[in-house]
């Protein structure tokens, strides 16, 4: 049987799958029923500064798309940071480390971008026992107005700087969490290393408006007439998060910084995809929120299983697999050859794959009278479309050519790895004399 | 309640008001907005898509599913009706099972398909419920067109044929107009009047008048409507039945199937209708079923049909098949019908089993007698009464691709008319695809 014990910036937890910093960890109650569940860790949702708590809306929090069956594809909120009052929090926090000693209980923060606040706020946390801060950078909606949040995590050097500052009043871990509301993710990672945090997570959510009230010409969620962007999360955010994760595991600037990976993980099998990208643990929210916390349960006998399967004895030995073969577009094989191949015992005859590649595409798939549906080896370019757009999984899948094997398409044989670096299309490459 | 379901012979008022209602509600409920939604979404929206090419009036089924799921039932509605106006009814009585929903690639994918029907029925509903008729004529053309027949072929052309700005008058040898679709179609089929409703709401694009009680060949000849019109469309029907060919079938309590389930539709009392004890249908089609069904529904204690050939070979469909059973019915397939026996009323029929051989059925001369004291012939319908100028085709009048017959200015569609299989939905195909080409006729030389 697998271990799925996981030990993250020195955290240990008895699963790597925690609650995100958000509305289901917002209070005691819904924290002790997340521990009953299985969670094996959460981020408390963000506390702020001694003082009159802020104020949410009281309309509409939360705006969704839907997949078909009205499965809940993403969801986006302007919900702000908890609105019950610091010292509630805390005695909360207390409490349920005491009870739950073995659990990774990490507490989010937002403050304002000045030292003193940060200096104040420290030492009440750490008091509870906490094990750790996770520095809120990211919430793009309502406090970032507010010059915190996204505000913060928009500017490198504000991140370095209150990154720092933590480091030098706190014992216990920093991890900065980082907004995805920027254009490369690697600038803000590498200011979080910069200012000697712990780790980073990512992503928090991302500015959005999920759709409009066609009668009252408002965004979504509306409130009184009007809405405002808010950050989205779910499933639909899982590839961008992705691809964030591995940008910063392969930079070499913070190939060594640990990753909690956020971003759309509703199964087993999304976290141990954000795991193999680097990420140590992961943090969950949309899929407790869609579907209880109970969700955790399939993830972890579907990891432990999967681990079985692979041989894995720790999550230690997957975390970063996948890293090193995320590339750049110019070092990918030009001479790996692949074909669409239809198995006809499969094919429903719906033709969808028809109507993608002939109109949209390069006309690589035959349709006969009695609707059979066949590639066309010299025209297919092996885009994938037809794969993607087919109902029946592994009905349509890609043929690799052997070395040697001619490719219909070009008349060429398959030679050995190439790439566009040595491409004598590339402008760039300057001619072996 | 006077009897029960052990009553001997032919009674009345076998099962209370409360189980009459319970048995004749609809057959399939319709869809609430959110069950919908939830089967739009399992269509794939398949290129040149199967189910299409199905429907005999070829209504683009991916593109109507995919405007239910998005949440436009009245656009739906529309690509229904523009090739089939009588959509609404369609959707209650295709059997999908054999048509759209047989193709669908859900079914070849998991053996549950999209239910087309249903979502048909819930666009169709939307709009007409809505009260709102969503096609106006064109400018009128000044040419009259007559239509015999106020059945789906006929009631189709007529629609039509206003459409294009022509001025349709409607002939009905019934008082009432709806053919089959009023008197021939099982009650739970067609609950609350729907068929009446339906050419109400098809009325409202004006410019047809209608004219019922009145028959081709007694208060009309096909002669007198040449001279009266600019064209004419014939989709009468079948009015004659085929005779048992058994002895003794003039016995009393020996009755048409079609005329049972006509006087079932047309009753406003349903305890108030006699039916057998032991029920015996000679037959295997879809009107066979709808008598047996409804005879175990007003409370018969036993019902059966007999089939001279097997299960296969059967025209009602696997699905009907199933209903019948599942309602309590007995199947009895390969028994031909010897002798209907009786002292002056029926008391049993006397089957011989057959046997198919070399592609010829034969009886095997073992007997079997059902006891009954009502039996119902649901042995196939006639044309009766087609006019001496037209040229016939295996009994109907002959037709082209799109409805003329042998004689210029005439058409002829539905089950009348050579060709087709004597489905509601090939009728109204029928009947709007003559109604195209008597329009290119009238407005050929203008």
């Amino acid at each position: 049987m697998a271990d799925l014990t996981s030990t993250f910036v020195g955290i240990k937890s008895p699963n790597p799958f925690w609650l995100a910093s958000a509305p289901p960890t917002d209070k005691e109650y819904n924290v002790r029923r997340a521990f009953e569940a299985g969670w094996g860790g959460v981020v408390w949702k963000t506390l702020g500064s001694e003082g009159p708590p802020v104020v949410n809306v009281n309309g509409p929090r939360y705006g969704a798309i839907f997949g078909a069956d009205r499965r809940l594809l993403g969801l986006n909120n302007i919900e702000l940071i908890t609105d019950r009052p610091l010292q509630t929090n805390l005695r909360e926090i207390k409490a349920v480390k005491r009870d739950y000693p073995d659990r990774a209980v990490v507490v989010s923060l937002m403050v304002p971008c000045e030292e003193d606040a940060w200096k104040a706020i420290l030492p009440v946390v750490e008091e509870t026992g906490a094990d750790g801060v996770e520095l809120n950078f990211g919430c793009p909606h309502g406090m970032a107005e507010r010059g915190m949040g996204s505000a913060v995590g928009q500017v490198p050097e504000y991140i370095e700087m209150v990154t720092r500052w933590c480091k030098q009043n706190t014992r216990m871990p920093v991890i900065v969490k980082l907004t995805p509301n920027i254009t490369d993710i690697r600038k803000p990672a590498e200011a979080a290393k910069r200012g000697g945090a712990d780790a980073v997570s990512l992503i928090n959510t991302i500015n959005s408006i999920t759709s409009v009230d066609l009668d009252a010409m408002s965004p979504e969620p509306m409130i009184d007439g009007k809405g405002t962007h808010g950050g989205y999360c779910g499933p639909a955010v899982k590839p961008i998060a992705m691809n964030m994760v591995a940008e910063i595991a392969r930079n070499a600037e913070t190939a060594d910084v640990p990753i909690s990976g956020i971003g759309g993980i509703t199964t087993w099998r999304d976290a141990a995809e954000f795991m193999a990208l680097g990420a140590g643990n992961v943090q969950v929210c949309t899929a407790a929120m869609t579907y209880g916390f109970k969700v955790v349960q399939e993830m972890i006998s579907g990891l432990s299983q999967w681990m079985d399967e692979k041989g894995y004895e720790s999550t230690a030995d997957f975390v970063g697999k996948a890293t090193p073969n995320v590339t750049d577009w110019q070092y990918l094989n030009l001479n790996h050859v692949t074909k669409a191949v239809i198995n006809q015992d499969d094919c429903i005859k719906c033709g969808r794959c028809y109507a993608a590649c002939e109109d949209t595409s390069h006309q690589a798939i035959l349709m006969s009278e009695d609707r059979v549906f066949t590639v066309d080896d010299s025209e297919c370019v092996a885009c994938n479309l037809c794969v993607n757009v087919c109902p029946v999984e592994n009905c349509i899948t890609m043929k690799t050519l052997e070395k040697g094997e001619v490719d219909e398409r070009t008349g060429e044989k398959v030679g050995d790895y190439s790439n566009w670096t040595e491409h004598p299309n590339n402008p760039a490459v300057v001619a072996a004399e | 309640m006077p009897n029960s379901q052990f009553t001997p012979g032919i009674a009345s008022g076998r099962l209370s008001d409360t189980e009459l209602k319970e048995n004749f509600a609809d057959l399939h409920a319709p869809l609430e907005a959110h069950e919908a939604l939830v089967a739009a979404d399992r269509c794939y929206f398949c290129h040149d898509a199967p189910c299409m090419t199905a429907c005999p009036s070829s209504i683009d089924i991916p593109l109507f599913i995919r405007q239910i799921a998005t949440g436009t039932p009245e656009a739906a509605a529309q690509t229904i009706f523009d090739q089939n106006i009588l959509g609404g009814m369609c959707a209650r009585v295709c059997p999908t099972e054999t048509l759209c929903e047989e193709v669908c690639v859900r079914e070849t994918a998991e053996g549950k398909p999209v239910e087309i029907g249903r979502l048909q029925r819930y666009a169709t509903d939307t709009v007409m419920e809505s009260g709102k008729h969503p096609y106006t004529r064109a400018d009128a053309t000044g040419k009259k067109v007559a239509v015999v027949g106020a059945g789906p072929a006929g009631l189709s052309a007529a629609h039509r044929l206003a459409m294009k700005g022509h001025d349709v008058t409607v002939y009905d040898a019934r008082k009432k107009a709806g053919g089959l679709n009023e008197f021939g179609i099982a009650a739970y089929k067609s609950v609350d009047s729907f068929a009446e409703r339906e050419v109400e709401w098809l009325l409202k694009i004006g410019g047809i008048t209608l004219e019922t009680g009145k028959a081709l060949g007694k208060d009309f000849t096909l002669a007198s409507l040449q001279d009266e019109f600019d064209a004419v469309f014939l989709g009468m029907g079948l009015g004659g039945v085929n005779a048992l060919r058994a002895e003794g079938e003039d016995k009393s309590g020996v009755a048409d199937a079609v005329d049972f389930i006509s006087e079932l539709r047309q009753s406003n009392d349903l305890s108030s209708l006699s039916v057998g004890r032991n029920v015996v249908v000679i037959g295997g089609g879809m009107t066979a079923v709808d008598a047996a069904v409804q005879s175990k529904l007003l409370g018969a204690q036993n019902v059966t049909i007999a089939y001279r050939r097997d299960k296969g070979a059967m025209g009602a469909s696997q699905y009907e098949q199933e209903l019948a059973t599942a309602k309590g019915v007995r199947i009895l397939y390969n028994a031909a019908p010897k002798k209907v026996i009786g002292n002056g009323a029926v008391e049993g029929v006397e089957f011989e089993y057959t046997t198919t051989e070399g592609g010829k059925l034969k009886g095997t001369g073992e007997t079997v007698t059902l006891e009954a004291d009502q039996v119902f012939k649901a042995i196939g319908q006639t044309l009766s009464g087609a006019p001496e100028e037209l040229a016939m085709d295996g009994g109907k009048i002959a037709v082209s691709e799109v409805g003329a017959t042998s004689v210029t200015g005439i058409w002829a569609g539905g089950d009348c008319a050579s060709g087709g299989d004597d489905l509601t939905v090939t009728a109204v195909a029928e009947g709007r695809d003559a109604a195209e080409d008597i329009h290119s006729y009238l407005m050929g030389g203008a």
